[in-house]
C-alpha cells in the first residue's frame, strides 16, 4: 500500500528514497558509501526534528486528517474491555458515523460514544466518513441517558469533519438532534470525559464534546468552521485554508489557552500514526486520572460545575 | 401635464429601491418586494408588520421593531445593553473582526446582534429577545452567547418566561471555538430552565440557521417559525454542493419543517403577538401545580 503523504513531509520523504537508494548500492558491493548513509540519516533526523517539532495549525490539521491515525474504533478496541455495541436511535435507523457502546475501562464500566471513520473507502461509505446524520446524534442522546440512568461513566471520543450536510439530514432535524444532545449532555448527571482524538468539526463534534474533562491529542483540531470554509466564507478562495488555519483558534494547545480544553497529550513525533500503541497508553492514562477523579462524585454536583464551567467560556466586555 | 405623461414620468423616475434579497433592512423611501416585485412606500410596510401587502412576503425585520411588534407598550425593558463583543484571538482574515464589529454597530446602531429586555407579552411576564441580521449576520460570538444565556436566567430568577426571535447565520467564526462553545452554554442555560418548568417559546425567523438552529433556537417548548422563513443547519448552498443533487421545492421553509415534524405552527406576523400571549396563556395556565421533583 502507498504511504500517505502529507505536503509539508515531502522533503523528508525525498530524502529517505534517497537514502534507501544509496543502502541499495551500499549492499550491492560500495561500501565507501557508508559514512555518507550515516550523514543523511542524521540529517532526516534533523529535518524531522525541525518540521515535526514546530507545525503550523494547517499542517496539524493534515495530521489529524492523516488515514492512518488511529481512530475511534482503535481506542475503543485498545482502551476497552466487554464491549457491546448499541445499534440504532429507535426513530428511524442506525447510523455508523457514531459508535455508541457499552465497554469496560480498567475495570470501570462505561458508556462510550464516538464518531467513527471507517480505514478503507468501502468503510468509510458505510460510515460517510464520520460524519453523522440525526438518527446518529439521536443514538448518542440514547446512549447519554442510559449512562445517567444507570450512573455510567461517558468516555466520548472526538473524530469527525461536522454533522453531515445533506438534504435527508435536513429533512430529519439535523439541527434539532444537535440542540437535543447538547441540553441533554449539559446536565447529565454522571461523569464525561471527552478525548479529541481526530478533527473536531463544528456542532457535528460538539454535540458529544463538552463535559468535565476535555483531553485533546497534541494534533488534533477542535473548530467552529473547517479552515476551507472559513476560507471559502471569507476570501472566496478555499485554498487560503492555511491562513484560516492560523486565525481560528483550533490548535489542542489553542484551546487550553481558551480555558476550553484541560489536557494536551503530546504525539510521537510526526504524529500518533507513527506509534500508534505509544498514543493508546498516553490516552489511556489521562482517560484513567479524569475518571478517577471524577467518579465517586455526586451526580447533581457533577452537572452544577459542569454548567458553571460552560458559563466561564466566551470573552466580552461590559460598559453602559 | 396629462395623465398619461405623468405615469410615464413616474415610471422613469429614479426610486431608490432596495430588496430585502440583499441581506439589509432597506433605507430607501421606496422598497421592492422581494417577492412579487411590487414597489412599496416603506411607510406602509412598516406601518405593516414589514409584510408586503401585496403577496404576504416577510421583509426581514429588525430587532427594535420586532421588540416594539410584541411588547405590550411601554413594558419593555432592555437588560445588558452595554454587553458587546471584544476580539479575543486578535481575527483578522480578509479585514480585522474590530472593523466588523464597528462597521456593524454603525448600521445597526446596536452594540450587538441581539437585544434581551424584560418585556410583557398579553400581560404575561417575560424575558424577550430579539436578534438582528443587520450585525454580522447575527451571528452568535461570545456577547450573543452570554446575552442568551443571561436571558434564560433571568427569567429563571423571575419566575418569567422567555420568548426569543431568532435570525442568524450561525455562530460566529471571528471568534472562533469560544463562538462554539457559546451553543453548549445556551443550550445548557435553556435546559435549566426547562427544569424549572418555566415556558420558552421560540420564533424563527428568516433566516436562522447553524449553530444557533442547531443549539437553543429549536429547544423551545413551543417553537413557532415565520412564513417562508429559510430554517436549517446547514445552508442550502452547502448541501447542493455537498451532495451534488437538486434541492426539493421548498427546501429549509418553514413550511417545509412543518410538514416534516420540526416546528409547531407557521404563524404570520400580524398573528404573531396574539398568538405568542395565547400560547403563553396556556403554558402559565395548567391546573395542576406544575413543578415537582425534578
Amino acid at each position: 500500500m502507498a504511504r500517505h503523504v502529507m505536503d509539508f513531509e515531502r522533503p523528508i520523504i525525498e530524502l529517505e528514497e534517497k537514502l534507501a537508494e544509496l543502502k541499495r548500492l551500499e549492499i550491492a558491493g560500495m561500501p565507501e558509501l557508508a559514512s555518507e548513509i550515516e550523514g543523511l540519516e542524521a540529517e532526516i533526523e534533523r529535518l524531522r526534528q525541525t518540521l515535526y517539532a514546530a507545525l503550523s495549525p494547517w499542517e496539524k490539521v493534515q495530521v489529524a486528517r492523516h488515514p492512518e491515525r488511529p481512530k475511534t474504533q482503535d481506542y475503543l478496541e485498545m482502551l476497552f474491555t466487554d464491549v457491546v455495541e448499541l445499534h440504532g436511535d429507535r426513530h428511524h435507523g442506525d447510523d455508523e458515523a457514531i459508535v455508541a457502546a457499552l465497554a469496560t475501562f480498567d475495570g470501570r464500566r462505561c458508556v462510550v460514544l464516538g464518531h467513527r471513520k471507517g480505514k478503507t473507502t468501502k468503510e468509510n461509505i458505510r460510515r460517510n466518513f464520520g460524519s453523522p446524520h440525526p438518527e446518529g446524534f439521536r443514538k448518542a442522546q440514547r446512549a447519554m441517558k442510559l449512562a445517567e440512568k444507570f450512573g455510567l461513566p461517558l468516555v466520548t471520543f472526538l473524530d469527525t469533519a461536522g454533522a453531515y450536510p445533506g438534504i435527508e439530514a435536513e429533512e430529519r432535524g439535523q439541527a434539532w438532534a444537535i440542540a437535543e444532545c447538547l441540553a441533554t449532555l449539559s446536565d447529565l448527571a454522571v461523569p464525561v470525559v471527552v478525548v479529541g482524538i481526530g478533527e473536531g468539526g463544528s456542532g457535528g463534534a460538539l454535540a458529544i464534546g463538552f463535559g468535565d474533562r476535555l483531553i485533546m491529542l497534541e494534533n488534533a483540531y477542535y473548530s467552529v468552521i473547517s479552515p476551507e470554509m472559513c476560507a471559502l466564507i471569507l476570501h472566496k478562495d478555499a485554498s487560503r485554508a492555511a491562513e484560516s488555519a492560523s486565525c481560528l483558534a483550533m490548535t489542542a494547545d489553542d484551546l487550553v489557552r481558551l480555558g476550553i480544553a484541560d489536557e494536551v497529550v503530546k504525539e510521537p513525533l510526526g504524529g500518533a500514526h507513527r506509534e500508534p500503541e505509544v498514543v493508546f497508553a498516553r490516552v489511556a492514562e489521562a482517560i484513567s486520572r479524569a475518571l478517577t477523579e471524577l467518579c465517586g462524585s455526586d451526580g447533581a454536583a457533577l452537572a452544577e460545575k459542569r454548567y458553571a464551567r460552560l458559563r466561564a467560556i466566551g470573552v466580552v466586555a461590559e460598559g453602559e | 401635464m396629462p395623465i398619461n405623461d405623468w405615469f410615464k414620468a413616474r415610471e422613469n423616475r429614479k426610486y431608490t429601491v432596495t430588496s430585502s434579497a440583499s441581506g439589509d433592512l432597506p433605507d430607501g423611501v421606496w422598497v421592492k418586494c422581494a417577492s412579487c416585485k411590487h414597489t412599496l412606500y416603506q411607510g406602509d410596510l412598516a406601518r405593516g408588520a414589514w409584510v408586503c401587502p401585496h403577496c404576504a412576503h416577510h421583509f426581514e425585520m429588525n430587532a427594535p421593531d420586532r421588540v416594539a411588534l410584541l411588547a405590550d407598550d411601554g413594558s419593555f425593558e432592555e437588560t445588558d445593553a452595554g454587553l458587546t463583543s471584544v476580539d479575543p484571538l486578535r481575527f483578522n482574515a480578509a479585514k480585522p473582526y474590530t472593523e466588523s464589529l464597528a462597521k456593524a454597530r454603525e448600521k445597526s446602531g446596536l452594540t450587538e446582534a441581539i437585544i434581551t429586555g424584560r418585556a410583557a407579552i398579553g400581560g404575561h411576564p417575560v424575558v424577550l429577545g430579539a436578534m438582528d441580521f443587520r450585525f454580522i449576520g447575527a451571528s452568535m460570538g461570545s456577547a450573543v452567547g452570554e446575552k442568551v444565556t443571561r436571558a434564560f436566567e433571568l427569567a429563571e430568577a423571575e419566575q418569567r418566561a422567555v420568548v426569543l426571535v431568532t435570525a442568524s447565520g450561525g455562530a460566529r467564526m471571528q471568534e472562533g471555538m469560544l463562538s462554539l462553545m457559546q451553543m453548549a452554554k445556551t443550550s445548557a442555560a435553556a435546559e435549566r430552565l426547562a427544569r424549572a418548568r418555566l415556558p420558552y417559546v421560540s420564533v424563527l425567523a428568516n433566516p436562522t440557521t447553524g449553530g444557533v438552529t442547531a443549539s437553543f433556537a429549536v429547544l423551545a417548548d413551543v417553537v413557532l417559525a415565520e412564513p417562508g422563513a429559510l430554517v436549517g443547519f446547514a445552508g442550502p448552498r452547502l448541501v447542493e454542493q455537498t451532495t451534488r443533487q437538486s434541492l426539493p421545492k421548498g427546501f429549509q421553509t418553514a413550511e417545509f419543517l412543518m410538514e416534516h415534524g420540526m416546528v409547531d405552527a407557521v404563524v404570520p406576523r400580524p398573528d404573531l403577538t396574539v398568538t405568542l400571549a395565547t400560547v403563553l396563556d396556556y403554558l402559565t395556565g395548567g391546573c395542576v401545580a406544575a413543578g415537582g421533583a425534578s
